[in-house]
């Protein structure tokens, strides 16, 4: 199997093997780059900071993204900040200790040599964001200013408000059109990648489909990259945008790729409850409010309790379960240790709200102790999100808040060079698996796609694309006339089952599926279920599905059904993974594998590694790879937050 | 509630447009506006009819996709939000709402209310950035900014791109859209470099996209989402004069 996965880490000392990697790699001279094309898929933080890096360096490239504009990519809403090992604190930081908070942070299930590289290109990142004029936070002298956030025990978070990730995605949306400008990237929005073109067993191409004219098209290139972002949109409600979707991994996958660690995903401990069925999607509220905020729920369950009720209940009938639980951390434990403990308490009963599937998070006492104003100053923006989505004022009754999915650590396996095991394809950022283990870490989700785009890919493609010749490929080629036919009959075929039920209530059905069996808590059984429930519904799609409209104009049904039509098909693979993945790590809990005490508990012996799964064939299960993760540089611990 | 829907349907940038009315019942006040709409499109599918089709993505009012003019006001009767934040709440049983695109020349009708609004894409590739390649910057704290600078351009630079400036102007002016990058980057010291050429370039742009002119009334800020000052078109006016007036371009 190893012959299969071969992570390509280089040898000798951790510090030392990206320098020498970078001087190993062969090299395209710049007067023959330009006779190389590159395909960038997605156009956030990776995708644009690549398209711009790669169009720099004299490659053609060509961006695709889905939506009107690349400016709109999701990166786009992501609020805290970005880590960097700058030590502009003098607190103690450095590249060594961003690496070990990492892996820390990850439950041991990353990869050492991608991580190091990871801290050691963050401080690259901010130098580079401050030069394209990205107005990060300031102190009174001038300098940068830094704020702490979980998992850190120095500040080395870099951010411009609440809005870090508008103005990193501004940034390189920036340098991204001035290759426009400049001729070096074409890019063409409002097209959707919908397969992968392989020629003697390399990716050479993609085939799209026009969202406007819906014509479908094919792309001829020497490598493709995909920075198409995160899976979490298969549990139906999440914290991502509407149009966040998986086909283009799925497709690759289908094509090859293998999907790395597909059960990792990442559930927000503090966002806004859900409040009906209507509801399209979930809104995340700043973890920085557990710094003020108690958690609580009552002691004993009330049915139905509403936040303006909870203010007369008398303190000895509230449990601040988390206070309790954990002394030390309190509050601020990791988002997936408040997260599970959430569900614990509401399936209890003694969950809040009309669903009763939310807690509190009281500022009661912190504007008792430090007053209004300086709540407001602190938390302003937020509370008033919060009073306009919920009606409730928070300043004068609890907030409440539940869990909901954030991000999907597992992605496209990748090795160091961020190269898929398909020759010629790449993955970047969230599409990707390879830097956060079982679990991200806040403010990290920045750092990586930029990474990725700007200071790792550019160097590690021209190692392949030395190797490969200049000529073209013609999208008539057999392989792209293929692709584009299989393309247009599942489109065909999507518009002509003409079923009873919408796409949404498909979605909503495999959300929930997901969300009871495959979300914060996990077991055998329930896992073993869910399979079954997923290809049941998976066959009713494709039989009793409505898609209305037609194909050669604006369909949005059209391009939903596509992408709920993968969705089903990943659900399935995340759930024989989290089935595989018989130990507690991170944001995967398998009620199994606990503590006396109730936490995650990791089994290192049998589980240290990456499971990376290949597809062999529609409904047919999936061969597993294990890339074994070896830890050199870092001492594998039981997290206790006691 | 029970609302009355008058709803601009198109089919395609070709072809006429009309105002359609259609009922919803059953709203509940804590459904986003967008989350009403999803309702009546579920009904309009399950009925065999075409769902409204309209921009939307992060929902959470930072991405600048949503983009409708509700009761004749971009992002509807609440300040400072996007269409994707504003929720039922703030309407009243029985009542009848409008809904139509943006309405600007340079934005044309893609369908129903999907605009096309590449224009602005277009006005950023013309020179709203700083011309750095990646690597070889100099150390991010080698270029000190002054907090009330850096703060006053982060004010600027918070604009969404979701054009309501232009829908809510009667002459379809971008200047609102423009003014916030040239000042953003004219504030700072990385956009010294090429602060002259940058307006002069955007502002040909804009004009070339066919935007209207500004005549000052201040309702392009009065609507928009994220609060970007009129003082930035001030500061656009002096930058594009004082560039005019020592232009290398003659």
């Amino acid at each position: 199997m190893s012959t299969v996965l071969n992570s390509k880490v280089p040898e000798g000392p951790i510090a030392e093997k990206w320098s020498k990697h970078k001087f190993n790699v062969k090299l395209v001279n710049p007067a023959n780059k330009r006779k190389y094309d590159i395909i960038v898929v997605g156009t956030g933080l990776a995708g644009a900071s690549a398209a711009a890096s790669l169009g720099e360096l004299g490659y053609n490239v060509q961006a695709f993204c889905f939506q009107d504009s690349p400016r709109r990519a999701h990166s786009i809403a992501a609020q805290g900040g970005i880590n960097a090992a700058k030590n502009y604190q003098n607190d103690g930081d450095s590249i060594h200790r961003l690496f070990y908070d990492t892996v820390k942070g990850g439950d041991y299930r990353s990869r050492e040599a991608n991580v190091y590289r990871l801290a050691e290109v963050s401080v690259n990142i901010i130098d580079q964001c401050v030069a394209q004029g990205v107005p990060f936070a300031r102190d009174y002298g001038g300098l940068l200013s830094n704020r702490s956030f979980g998992g850190a025990q120095v500040s080395r978070t870099f951010y411009a408000r609440g809005q870090t990730g508008q103005q990193l995605l501004l940034g390189a949306y920036s340098a991204l059109s001035r290759q426009v400008a400049n001729g070096k990237v074409k890019l063409h929005s409002r097209s959707e990648m919908l397969d992968i073109v392989m020629v003697d067993g390399k990716a050479r191409g993609i085939v799209t489909r026009d969202l406007i004219t819906g014509k479908i098209e094919s792309h001829s290139a020497h490598a493709v990259v995909l920075a198409t972002g995160g899976y979490g949109n298969v549990f139906f409600l999440s914290t991502n945008a509407m149009g966040s979707n998986v086909t283009a991994a799925w497709r690759a996958h289908k094509k090859g790729a293998f999907f790395a660690n597909p059960c990792f995903t990442q559930i927000h401990p503090t966002c806004i409850p859900v409040s009906g069925d209507h509801q399209s999607k979930l809104t995340l509220m700043s973890e920085s409010l557990r710094n003020d905020g108690r958690v609580w729920v009552p002691k004993k369950a009330i049915k139905g309790l509403l936040a303006k009720d909870a203010v007369k209940l008398a303190e000895e009938d509230r449990d601040y379960y988390l206070e309790r639980k954990y002394p030390s951390f309190g509050n601020l434990v990791p988002r997936d240790v408040a997260s599970r403990n959430a569900k614990t308490v509401c399936d209890e009963g003694r969950g809040v709200g009309t669903t009763g599937l939310a807690v509190f998070l009281d500022f009661k006492d912190a504007i008792k102790r430090d007053g209004k104003d300086l709540i407001e100053a602190k938390y302003g923006n937020l509370f008033d999100m919060y009073q306009q989505i919920t009606g409730d004022n928070p300043y004068e009754v609890p907030m409440m808040i539940y869990p909901a999915v954030h991000y999907t650590m597992g992605g496209l396996w990748v090795d160091y060079n961020l190269q898929t095991n398909v020759p010629g394809l790449y993955a970047l950022g969230e599409c990707n698996f390879s830097d956060h283990g079982a679990n991200r870490l806040g403010a990290s989700a920045l750092m990586q796609g930029l990474a990725d785009g700007y200071f790792v890919l550019p160097y590690t493609i021209g190692d392949y694309l030395s190797g490969i010749s200049y000529e073209k490929i013609p999208t008539t080629h057999e392989s792209f006339v293929k692709a584009e036919k299989e393309v247009k009959d599942t489109v065909n075929k999507l518009l002509s089952i003409k079923g009873s039920k919408t796409v949404d209530e498909f979605h909503k059905k495999l959300g929930h599926i997901m969300w009871d069996y495959c979300g914060m808590s996990r077991n055998e059984e329930g896992l073993k279920k869910a399979k079954g429930m997923i290809r049941e519904l998976r066959e009713e799609f494709w039989k009793d599905v409505n898609v209305v409209g037609s194909p050669d104009e604006l369909n949005m049904s059209l391009e939903k059904a596509g992408r709920v039509a993968d969705f089903l098909e990943l659900g399935e693979l995340m759930v024989d993974d989290a089935l595989h993945r018989e130990e507690s790590c991170g944001g995967h809990f398998r009620e199994e594998s606990q503590t006396p005490e109730g936490e995650a508990l990791r089994i290192d012996k049998k589980f240290s590694f990456v499971s990376a799964w290949e597809f062999t064939g529609e409904n047919q299960e999936e061969n597993l790879h294990k890339e074994e993760l070896e830890f050199e540089n870092v001492k594998l611990t039981q997290r206790s937050y006691k | 509630m029970n609302l009355t829907l008058k709803i601009w349907r198109q089919k395609n940038a070709q072809e006429k447009g009309k105002m359609v009315p259609y009922e919803v019942s059953e709203v509940s006040p804590d459904m986003s506006f967008l989350e009403m709409i999803d309702v009546l499109n579920e009904q309009l599918v399950k009925d065999g009819d075409e769902p409204v089709h309209f921009d939307h993505d992060c929902r959470e009012g930072i991405c600048g996709m949503c983009s409708m003019v509700i009761n004749g006001r971009p992002h509807g009767p609440k300040q400072h939000i996007t269409t994707c934040q504003l929720h039922m709440r703030s309407f009243s049983d029985g009542e009848t709402i409008t809904i139509e695109p943006w309405r600007a020349g340079s934005f044309p009708v893609v369908k129903d209310l999907v605009v096309d609004r590449s224009a602005f894409d277009r006005i950023i590739q013309a020179g709203g950035y700083v011309s750095v390649n990646t690597g070889g910057v100099p150390d991010a704290n080698a270029i000190p900014i002054p907090k009330r600078i850096a703060d006053e351009a982060f004010d600027a630079a918070t604009c969404i791109g979701c054009g309501a400036c232009v829908a809510a102007c009667k002459n379809a002016s971008a200047m609102l859209f423009v003014s916030a990058k040239v000042a953003q980057l004219a504030m700072l010291p990385q956009g010294q470099v090429e602060r002259r050429n940058r307006v002069e370039k955007m502002i040909a742009q804009m004009d070339e996209e066919g935007f209207g002119a500004c005549t000052n009334t201040g309702a392009c800020s009065a609507e928009c989402p994220k609060d970007i000052s009129l003082t930035n078109i001030a500061k656009l006016n002096r930058e594009y004069m004082s560039a005019k007036l020592t232009s290398d371009n003659i």
